[in-house]
């Protein structure tokens, strides 16, 4: 029995716009729900794999269970704690034991520091390595990890390539040894090539340190590639979640069917992607009481358009939030 | 046997930088016939943009500059055409789409008015009968209420939307030929198939040939015919899309196409291209992907390979084949 490194209960994130034009005219209050209410799990050493469609939430969440973004409600268990009653110190122990990868490393690496001062700073934040030869030392260790070479140290990040970036992002991540990396959107910005290098370098740390993963992305096959489990959110609700071969195969909820007809893949012979939804995605300002996908869902009835449907355990591992599965 | 349209013939650009110079187009020669629909795929950078552009001619000279070769529109030289044929081209008989509609269209401009503008301009149309005109074509790419949405701007729509209203300006003028650069890179993938569907169905009802720029190759594969796969500013394997993706001949398209995670099976690795993107101010000698290739010989370095029949209608530049 493996245990759950992170396990995410009710959380939820609503930014009030409160001195927006459109809610000064209307003079209320607007909600934006970006995260309302998602429970999830993560075992020790496995990759969960978080997708959906932009805005429906998937970074807010990297951020909620960092504490970049502050949650209005829910719970996040970190090994069996809940880290939103940590005060500052016992969140620096946290950041060492959960680190971050974000979707652009042209924003994400500071444009006058060295390699060698970038990768440094998460050492002596955390105090793992005093002196300069300490650093060094793990300095290079870390650019050997992720297939950089020892004169790559002294360089700036002007001098590489997006894909070489995303390398620094990671060995950065790794300094501090943690034990849960979330990836968010760690290779949509990458040339297919070089996407292919990446993705296989988050597999071989996985299994030479033991990590665990929370992976998100919007591009389908990535994340049937990297996970074991998935978890579909759309428009701030997780819809459906389970074993990636159940996800993929044997979909349940509407919207997750609707998505993976939706890729074309790379086979003339294949079926064209059509896309069964009708509409536009749904907007997480003030959403209607039902199930957030109703307006578009092939299935829907008065009820759904009542009732939110509540993420059930299904049985065998799978989750579904859909009054009509 | 259906007549050629568009004719690329050595396409050759430089642009010439203050850090030196760089060749974006190499040699690139394709033929697009009526009704065909013709995809170039390629990674950033491998100067598919540049290609499409040109036929417009909006590369902008300088700093660019076209070092050698022809782009043949309907049989005449684009590149020989006096401002007001240029005018008579552009709209009227060849439309462009882009990625980001958000920087392509005006934001204080109504819709009404940007799409009207070319009608106006272009069949001197008046206010009225422009406007009767929008809606028609506003209706036609799905756009719901559209006599409401005349007066609305780019700001009001989503970014599906807003690539519908690009696609209705391009029509506007009832164009022959369609450049479409990434339409669908910006877009969520739900989004995509609308799209995807509504360019493939414009392109039947009217009998458009197009050409379709993108890095996806899932996309290609289904919405183009023909497929040009370009890698550091050349055109590296050529021809009917079926023959590309069974029986790919170039070992850069076998690359790109081991490098896809799929998304009907699960493998615990996948096979990327080793190195990187060579930098396109200092490219290696030879052929460009040399460095990367697994099958790279001495004559590699030295000569740039041309393209060669492999099979009827399918053309690799590789020294493999010689």
């Amino acid at each position: 029995m493996t245990e759950n490194i992170l396990e995410v209960q009710g959380l939820t994130k609503h930014f009030m716009l409160d001195n927006d034009t459109v809610s000064r005219i209307a003079g209320k209050t607007r909600t934006l729900k970006a995260v309302d209410g998602i429970d999830f799990f993560i075992k020790r050493g496995e990759t969960l794999g978080l997708v959906g469609e932009s805005g429906c939430g998937k970074s807010t969440t990297a951020r909620l269970i960092t504490r970049l973004v502050e949650p209005s409600a829910g719970n996040v268990m970190l090994e069996g704690e809940n880290i939103l009653d940590f005060n500052r110190s016992q969140m620096q122990d946290v950041r060492k034991k959960v680190q971050l990868v974000f979707q652009d490393p042209y924003s994400s690496l500071n444009p006058r520091k060295t390699i060698m001062q970038i990768l440094s700073r998460p050492l002596e934040v955390h105090n793992l390595a005093t002196t300069w030869s300490e650093k060094r030392h793990r300095v290079l260790e870390l650019l050997g990890l992720v297939g950089l070479a020892e004169e790559h140290a002294d360089r700036y990040p002007h001098e590489f390539s997006g894909g070489q970036r995303q390398r620094i992002a990671i060995a950065r991540a790794l300094a501090v040894s943690p034990e849960l990396i979330i990836g968010d959107e760690p290779v949509s910005a990458l040339d297919v090539s070089i996407q292919a290098q990446i993705l296989n370098l988050f597999r071989d740390l996985q299994e030479k340190f033991s990590l665990t993963y929370l992976f998100i992305a919007h591009d389908l096959s990535v994340i049937r590639h990297i996970s074991d489990r998935v978890a579909v959110m759309y428009v701030g609700k997780i819809v459906e979640a389970g074993g990636v071969e159940d996800i993929f195969e044997r979909p349940q909820h509407p919207y997750t069917k609707a998505l993976l007809e939706a890729v074309p893949e790379a086979d003339p012979d294949k079926p064209p992607p059509h896309l069964v939804l009708k509409g536009e995605v749904a907007t997480p300002i003030d959403p209607p009481p039902g199930c957030r996908l109703c307006a578009r869902c092939p299935l829907a009835d008065d009820y759904c358009a009542e009732v939110s449907p509540e993420l059930r355990d299904t049985g065998d591992g799978r989750y579904v939030a859909c009054h009509k599965v | 046997m259906a007549e050629t349209v568009l004719e690329l013939d050595d396409l050759t650009i430089r642009f010439k930088l203050k850090r030196g110079e760089l060749t974006a187009v190499n040699g690139v020669s394709f033929k697009v016939k009526r009704g065909e629909t013709f995809g170039l795929v390629g990674e950033s950078g491998s100067g598919k943009t540049v290609t499409a552009r040109s036929i417009m001619r909006l590369v902008p000279t300088p700093p660019g500059e076209i070092v050698r070769g022809k782009v043949l529109f309907e049989g005449d030289s684009v590149y020989d055409k006096s401002d007001q044929e240029m005018r008579e081209m552009r709209g009227k008989k060849v439309a462009m789409v882009f990625q980001e509609p958000m920087s392509a269209l005006n934001p204080v401009f109504t819709v009404g008015d940007q799409i009207g503008d070319a009608l106006r301009t272009n069949l001197g149309m008046t206010k009225q009968e422009a406007n009767e005109r929008v809606v028609e074509l506003l209706q036609l790419v799905g756009i719901p209420s559209p006599a409401s949405r005349l007066d609305s701007y780019v700001h009001e729509f989503s970014g599906g939307m807003r690539q519908r209203v690009m696609l209705a300006m391009a029509l506007s003028c009832d164009p022959t030929f369609l450049i479409a650069d990434e339409p669908t890179t910006a877009l969520d993938v739900t989004i995509q198939a609308v799209i995807l569907d509504l360019i493939t169905q414009m392109i039947d009802r009217f009998g458009m040939s197009l050409i379709f720029i993108t890095h996806n190759l899932g996309v290609v594969a289904h919405a183009c015919d023909t497929i040009g796969v370009m890698y550091a500013s050349h055109i590296v394997e050529l021809g009917d899309k079926r023959e590309l993706f069974k029986n790919p001949q170039h070992p850069y398209t076998q690359g790109l196409l081991n490098s896809i995670p799929r998304l009907d099976q699960q493998s615990k690795y996948l096979t990327p291209i080793k190195g990187l993107v060579c930098n396109m101010m200092s490219p290696p000698t030879g052929c460009k992907f040399h460095p990367r290739c697994d099958h790279a010989m001495d004559v590699c370095r030295k000569e740039i390979p041309q393209l060669k029949e492999v099979a009827p209608g399918h053309f690799a530049a590789c020294h493999l084949h010689n």
